[in-house]
């Protein structure tokens, strides 16, 4: 070491003294990790594509590894550890983190790494990538209270820190502080009162308990998991188009209500429809998989959204479950953790199943309601019963049956295609004859057509002539025209015996298109025709009656043409020309039957197969008169089940396919580039895991390993969110990052107890809050000292609760509550409150208007707000609600005038007043005061103080003396929201305490969660 | 190169972080405080060793240029061989099959599998000014300014669907959640309006193009406080969201509300011992200004005739050109960052005839704000940007061209970018960007070093790790500055 190094260090032992106790034992993970990480990982850690000097610090090995130019870290040796030196060096080339870095070690952390090593310079691995290890309950402090185990542990803290605890807050405090975190709403009076009188000891565990069980415990736990799953209502890319998935949303809620362990929370999300036997609920639960932005926006290539998809599910579960950065590692192994570019990849292969539209509509799942699908029950037993009547014979249809066949027959026979010597047609089609006597159009499909055929008749005195429309498959949706809809019209049908024109008497057919009658085929208007849409794909005929019979000495010589001038291809593709000799041709009517039953007709009933005799017989069935009633009844029924069907909710789950995508690693996350290895489902390379091998390992092997014994994560991470919800801040800060550059926990033992304990007790979620929320550390003040905020401004300590604003459905969900306008509904589509004209003007393909709701789909809880990602209702966002474009872990709590204006002028709080005004007026009697008392009561559950009255009371004289005189504004102002005005009371009066009651929902206390 | 090194005690860092303004002004240390808390570490400290300012991290590294920035944002991707990127050799080209030399292998939209063919620049190309600066006949106006406009000719982008190309070019990523530039500037600066927001955004359609969706994602803060989104100004109903009064309410019973909140807030502050207090009150008070500042922005009864005459529109319409004369206003007013979407670019057919009515839409109120800022000596200070997400194809797309992203061109004027000049070049078919080529990242470095900003060090820790609005990437083009 030269001589000015040694200096600069003296300097810093001096310093270091001072700054610290220096006899305070330095934890490697809390004090030494994170300077390590922040400062030199980047360049000497995990990512070997950008390690420099071959040299790495975030392994044992790299840290205390003997290296030419010097071992980095000597236990108890400062003046050989080669990283004390160069943090401490002024020279350019040594300095470490190198100047151009902009990086440089505070003398604090200079401080730290020095004592470090003098003590010996124990190493860890990262804390939460270690065991969780069921903490030890440490002995409670002499002079503690303590109301559970979380005490004993921030006791203990506190004491080493030299201050104790806040004193329990008040009753009116606790309970409004209770409902909010629990519920997110606030109490009722009636609550309220019942807990202030509750005289027995566990009043307030009493309480706990009754908020737990209700649903809306539920919604409130909802309400942050769907932050994170990104939980939304369109989909997000580009069109942002509409899409249900409500039925997700309703599941989350109801899971939280009903308790489901936080295992199988997880496994039915990652993997429900992967269970053997997977019911309904599993299928929607395991919609989790599709709530990532989707495109339908065109030009956009699979591949690219793809790759999108595939690494959005890889940030969202890692972050969700593992609180890992994993998203990092997309283009470069991580800079910080240990998780590699191969890692990230594995990860995605594990969704690699799920069937899915890369670019276009999802296609939804039905999902029946118990209602409906009873409902949809009864309609198939009936169907089914209807279809065996429908489906079986009797002897008495048998022989209906044979009279049938009998007259079809003498009728058939009456008929005898003609001969053809020559078909031809216009502009290139080709017409070929068929050994049916039927001809086929091919070739050229010209707009319109006219077909000439030369033919003579079979019969003598020919009376009338027959056509039928065939289908075939080679024709446009099987013909039997050339239109691509398999129309044709025919619009004039000409007929030459002998070389002379012969005149038509009428015409019949099986069927016609309305208003395109056979008739109009020989009414000798080109523009009119006979017309077959809708029976594409089936046969039609219709017969033509001659004016003159034919000529008595055969064959006579016939020249038919048949014209069609309807346009866009609407020719015939297929058809067959008859003859008969009858005395009434239109009654000779035989509708063509499909080809395999007039095949089987066409056979000697004794000569048929069983399968002929089976399809004439069902296909009787379907014609029998006597039958024509369950026929119908059977149709009706049928609409009924398509409606009930169509009235099913639908969303989106996953399924997988039988050939899952193929996962390679995309270098530098470059969907183009097709270089990388292919890569099979793994959990990240260096946490435990047992590794199944010699089959494709699926979703459910990622859920089931999550929640194994060996993973260091899922526990704590999921202990430290909902720590957050009762404290407003994790135990670990940063709650989305549990890795090296994430925070160090501020009570690790805690948190392990917590991990631990929850896993222990099946992963019950109702355990653990009520845990924490029964604690004495959580019932405390909020109220701190100058002092101890001076000293613990994070209140990382605990020695007090913490206070923040409410989340952006909760500050709408408590005026709605304290106002009575609040619909009290569990689940559903989303609803649509007040929003201003024209916020959706941005959006196309479609354009769109929003359109707000009627009634109680107005007062909805905030939970259930349309969730438009691109332009999420504009009140939601002021609060810091996020877009759910991303995971979202954690939630600004920002303090804006955009708030302010929200509160101040959104027509749902001015709504909410007028209303809370209303109730007021109705429930507390004429006196202001009273009025006053009331409101504060419903909103901040406590009285108004002296200084809080009189002003107010000006402000109504003041307001009341205005409103009194100017009451077409009084009007205005209790019309704002639908919701009706009450009768018999003085508007300038209801108008003045509308007022007041803006006011008090303006007030930042009661934003505030104290 | 003057560096100002602001030398801050943790208590005084401490009363900046409690100042949560909104319309957080500049700071007597010509930086953002939240920047720079943040950036010191206390606004999400992750190691309790590290909580001490580090002087070194201050962003402000370089003379500041330019105060505010002025975007004209040509939503749908104009295309640059009809505007800013003469190229003849494609002309002589025409109906011949694209050379597969440059297609392979790249990434295409609504041409995927359609057979490539080469389709000539609709429009004539004419000298301007005395630089002699190239600029199609369809933007003559803009032509006039030439020796006041840089055009980079050499820009690539990211992504090629309009969504995720937006989203790259104003968050330098096409992962949502990311803070907008405006966030970023707002954040390392802070802004010098009074009661307007820090960052405007203003939106206009045309007739000629498909009006492709903008997400507000686009000008969203992602991971940074809320403040420094971008708060759009609309056209229709209240200029800012909840900006008008309730009915029934008038401004002075507005006011009595208002005050009495405060009395009673003030009245709470003892009781409840919460300094957060302090700053709801100022919340409040800037909201009630903001409800006079705004209607006194849009009224343009104090402009005189000339004005109108100028950008050709009496305001007041929603239009592009009413959108400038508010820029100048909102510029005037010391906004920092003021975005002007016009979504008409998106060109898939009838190239000659869109790009010449979209052009015309633009071209008058592009020039009249950059005439109109000059006089009043605000351009110096003003970058002035215009552009899109994207260019065209040099291939026909029947007769309009498909979305491209190799190689397409933008302006800029003012805040010192050097004027009458061009930089970079694509190849002689305009297909890719091959000569000086500049980056969506390389862009956002240069906008932010001429505001002072170095785009190296303006991070923000989130995730546990330090963010910037160029990724880990950005060059300032130096070339193009004064």
């Amino acid at each position: 070491m030269n001589p000015g190094r040694k200096l600069v260090f003296t300097w810093i032992l001096l310093w270091s003294g001072q700054l610290t106790s220096a006899d305070e034992a330095i934890d490697f993970n809390r004090d030494i990790r994170p300077i390590l990480s922040d400062a030199c990982f980047q360049c000497h850690g995990p990512d070997p594509g950008k390690r420099k000097a071959n040299l790495r610090l975030d392994t044992r090995d790299g840290l205390f590894g003997d290296r030419e130019s010097g071992t980095p870290v000597i236990p108890r040796q400062l003046d050989a550890s080669e990283l004390l030196a160069r943090v401490l060096s002024e020279e350019a080339e040594e300095q470490m983190p190198p100047p151009k870095s902009g990086k440089r070690l505070t003398e604090a952390q200079v401080s730290l790494l020095t004592r470090w090593i003098e003590q010996g310079a124990p190493w860890q691995g990262h804390w939460s990538y270690e065991p969780i290890k069921p903490s030890a309950l440490p002995a409670l402090p002499t002079n503690a209270t303590e109301r559970n185990p979380i005490d004993r542990f921030v006791t203990l803290g506190l004491q080493r820190e030299g201050v104790s605890p806040a004193p329990d807050a008040d009753r009116p405090t606790l309970i409004r502080r209770l409902s909010l975190d629990l519920t997110g709403l606030p109490p009722s009076p009636a609550d309220v009162a019942a807990f202030l009188d509750d005289a027995r000891v566990d009043a307030y565990e009493r309480m706990v308990d009754r908020l737990l069980a209700s649903p809306q415990y539920g919604e409130r736990l909802a309400q942050s998991w769907l932050d994170l799953v990104r939980y939304a209502d369109t989909i997000g890319y580009h069109g942002d188009n509409h899409q249900d998935v409500w039925l997700y949303r309703d599941w989350v809620i109801n899971a939280f209500t009903t308790n489901m362990p936080f295992d199988q929370f997880t496994i039915e999300q990652l993997a429900g429809d992967l269970l053997p036997g997977a019911t309904t609920s599993q299928k929607v639960a395991s919609g989790y998989n599709r709530m990532l932005m989707t495109t339908r926006e065109g030009g956009s290539q699979a591949k690219e959204y793809e790759a999108k998809y595939a690494a959005d599910r890889v940030r969202n579960a890692s972050t969700v479950w593992l609180g890992a950065t994993l998203g990092c590692a997309q283009c470069h192994d991580h800079k910080y953790d240990p998780y590699t570019t191969a890692d990230f990849y594995r990860f995605a292969a594990y969704f690699s199943d799920i069937k899915e539209t890369a670019v276009g509509e999802q296609e939804p799942t039905r999902i029946p309601n118990t209602t409906q699908a009873a409902h949809a029950a009864r309609l198939d037993d009936m169907l089914r019963s209807l279809q065996r009547t429908t489906s079986s014979d009797t002897p008495a249809r048998q022989a209906a049956l044979q009279i049938w066949e009998e007259t079809r027959n003498s009728r058939e026979a009456r008929w005898l295609p003609i001969q053809i010597l020559a078909a031809k047609a216009t502009e290139g089609t080709i017409l070929n004859a068929a050994p049916d006597g039927s001809l086929l159009a091919s070739g050229s499909s010209p707009e319109n057509a006219s077909y000439t055929i030369l033919a003579t008749a079979p019969l003598a005195g020919m009376t009338g002539l027959r056509i039928e429309a065939l289908p075939d498959p080679s024709l446009p949706a099987n013909g039997p025209g050339r239109a691509g809809n398999g129309n044709a019209v025919v619009s004039e049908v000409e007929l030459w015996m002998d070389g002379v024109r012969t005149a038509w008497t009428g015409a019949a057919e099986t069927h016609s298109r309305k208003g395109f009658p056979a008739a109009h085929a020989v009414d000798g208007k080109p523009e009119t025709g006979w017309g077959l849409i809708p029976r594409a794909g089936r046969a039609s005929q219709a017969v033509f009656a001659l004016a003159t019979p034919g000529s008595t000495h055969p064959p006579a010589l016939l020249q038919i043409v048949i014209q069609m001038n309807h346009g866009t291809r609407h020719t015939l593709g297929r058809f067959r020309i008859s003859a008969t000799a009858d005395s009434e041709p239109l009654l000779l009517l035989n509708p063509t039957l499909p080809d395999e039953i007039e095949a089987a007709l066409a056979t000697e009933p004794a000569k048929r197969t069983p399968e002929q005799i089976a399809s004439v017989a069902a296909y009787y069935r379907t014609i029998a008169p006597e039958l024509a009633e369950a026929r119908s009844a059977q149709s009706a029924l049928q609409v009924q089940k398509n409606q009930v069907e169509a009235a099913m909710p639908v969303t989106l789950v996953s399924e997988s396919m039988a050939q899952p995508r193929v996962v390679r690693i995309l270098p530098r996350g470059n969907w183009l580039d097709e270089t990388g290895e292919v890569v099979s489902a793994a959990p990240p390379g260096f946490l435990p895991q047992d590794v199944p091998s010699g089959f494709r390992p699926t979703r459910l092997d990622l859920a089931r390993w999550m929640v194994s014994e060996e993973n260091p994560l899922v526990s704590r991470v999921f202990v430290n969110r909902i720590w957050k919800l009762a404290f407003g801040r994790g135990l670990v800060a940063t709650s989305d990052d549990f890795g090296s550059q994430g925070a160090w926990p501020s009570n690790p033992e805690l948190l392990d107890w917590l991990a631990s304990e929850f896993r222990t007790r099946h992963w019950d979620v109702r355990w653990l809050v009520r845990t924490i929320v029964t604690s004495r550390t959580y019932r405390q003040s909020s109220n701190a000292s100058e002092n101890l905020r001076q000293r613990d401004p994070e209140n990382l300590w605990l020695a007090r609760q913490s206070r923040f604003r409410l989340d952006a459905e909760q500050v709408r969900d408590q005026v709605l509550a304290a106002s009575g306008l609040l619909t009290q509904v569990v689940g559903g589509p989303s609803a649509r409150p007040y929003q201003p004209a024209g916020y959706w003007s941005y959006l196309n393909f479609p354009t769109r208007e929003y359109q707000p709701d009627h009634g109680s789909g107005l007062y909805r809880r905030g939970l259930y707000t349309y969730w438009c990602r691109t332009f999420l209702h504009p009140s939601m966002l002021a609060f810091d609600a996020p877009s759910r474009e991303e995971c979202t872990v954690d939630r600004p709590r920002s303090n804006t005038p955009l708030q302010a204006l929200v509160l101040l002028n959104d027509p749902t709080y001015v709504e909410a007043a007028r209303v809370l005004a209303q109730r007021v007026v109705q429930e507390a009697g004429p006196d202001p005061k009273d009025r006053l008392n009331h409101a504060f009561r419903l909103v901040l559950v406590r009285q108004p103080r002296e200084e809080e009255i009189s002003p107010m009371l000006a402000l109504y004289q003041n307001h009341r003396q205005f409103y009194q005189d100017q009451p077409a504004e009084a009007a205005k102002l209790l019309s704002v929201g639908e919701f009706p005005t009450i009768p018999d009371v003085n508007q300038a009066d209801l108008a003045a305490i509308t007022s007041l009651m803006r006011v008090i929902l303006n007030l930042h206390e009661t934003v505030t969660r104290y | 190169m003057a560096r100002q090194t602001p030398d801050l005690n943790p208590q005084e860092l401490q009363r900046l972080l409690n100042r949560r303004t909104f319309l957080n002004r500049g700071t007597a240390y010509g930086v953002g405080a939240a920047a720079l808390a943040a950036m010191v570490g206390a606004g999400r400290s992750t190691a309790r060793a590290a909580d001490v300012p580090n002087p070194l991290a201050s962003p402000v590294q370089f003379v500041p240029k330019a105060k505010r920035v002025i975007q004209l944002y040509m939503a749908g991707g104009p295309s640059h061989l009809e505007t800013l990127d003469p190229k003849p050799k494609l002309a002589a080209m025409h109906g011949q099959a694209m050379p597969e030399s440059f297609t392979q292998g790249k990434p295409i939209a609504q041409l995927q599998g359609a057979k490539l063919v080469c389709y000539a620049p609709q429009h004539k190309f004419l000298k301007f000014g005395q630089s002699g600066l190239e600029f199609s006949e369809v933007l003559p106006k803009i032509g006039a300014m030439a020796d006041d406009i840089c055009i980079v000719r050499s820009m690539f982008t990211d992504a090629i669907n309009h969504d995720p190309a937006h989203t790259f070019m104003n968050t330098g990523t096409t992962i949502s959640g990311r803070p907008a530039m405006g966030s970023w500037v707002l954040y390392g600066l802070g802004s010098e309006a009074d009661n307007l927001p820090g960052y405007v955004v203003l939106t206009s359609t045309g007739k000629y193009g498909q009006a492709q969706p903008i997400a507000a994602r686009q000008w969203h803060s992602g991971f940074l406080p809320s403040r420094f989104q971008g708060v759009e100004f609309r056209s229709k109903g209240d200029a800012v969201l909840y900006a008008g009064n309730p009915a029934g309410v008038d401004r002075a019973r507005q006011h009595d509300v208002i005050s009495t909140i405060e009395t009673l807030n003030r009245a709470g502050e003892g009781v409840l011992n919460d300094p957060e207090i302090q700053t709801r009150i100022g919340a409040y008070e800037t909201a009630f200004q903001m409800q006079m500042s705004v209607p006194d922005l849009l009224d343009l009864s104090d402009e005189p005739e000339h004005v109108f005459q100028l950008y050709g529109t009496r305001g007041g319409d929603g239009s592009f050109a009413a959108n400038c004369l508010l820029a100048r206003r909102l510029a005037e007013r010391g906004v920092r960052f003021i975005q002007l979407y016009h979504r008409d670019w998106d060109h898939h057919g009838a190239i000659k005839e869109h790009v010449a009515g979209t052009a015309q839409e633009v071209d008058q109120a592009s020039a009249a704000l950059l005439i109109d800022l000059k006089q009043r000596g605000l351009l110096e200070d003003t970058i002035v940007t215009w552009g899109g997400e994207f260019g065209r194809t040099p291939m026909a797309q029947g007769d309009g061209r498909d979305h491209h992203i190799k190689g397409f061109s933008m302006w800029m004027a003012g805040g010192g970018i050097k004027g009458g000049i061009s930089h970079g070049a694509t190849d002689e078919l305009g297909y890719e960007s091959i000569e000086d080529v500049v980056s969506v990242h390389d862009l956002h470095a240069t906008i932010l070093r001429q505001l002072g900003l170095d785009h190296l060090r303006l991070t923000y820790k989130y995730q546990g790790r330090d963010f910037r609005l160029t990724d880990v990437a950005g060059n300032v083009v130096e070339k193009i500055l004064a």
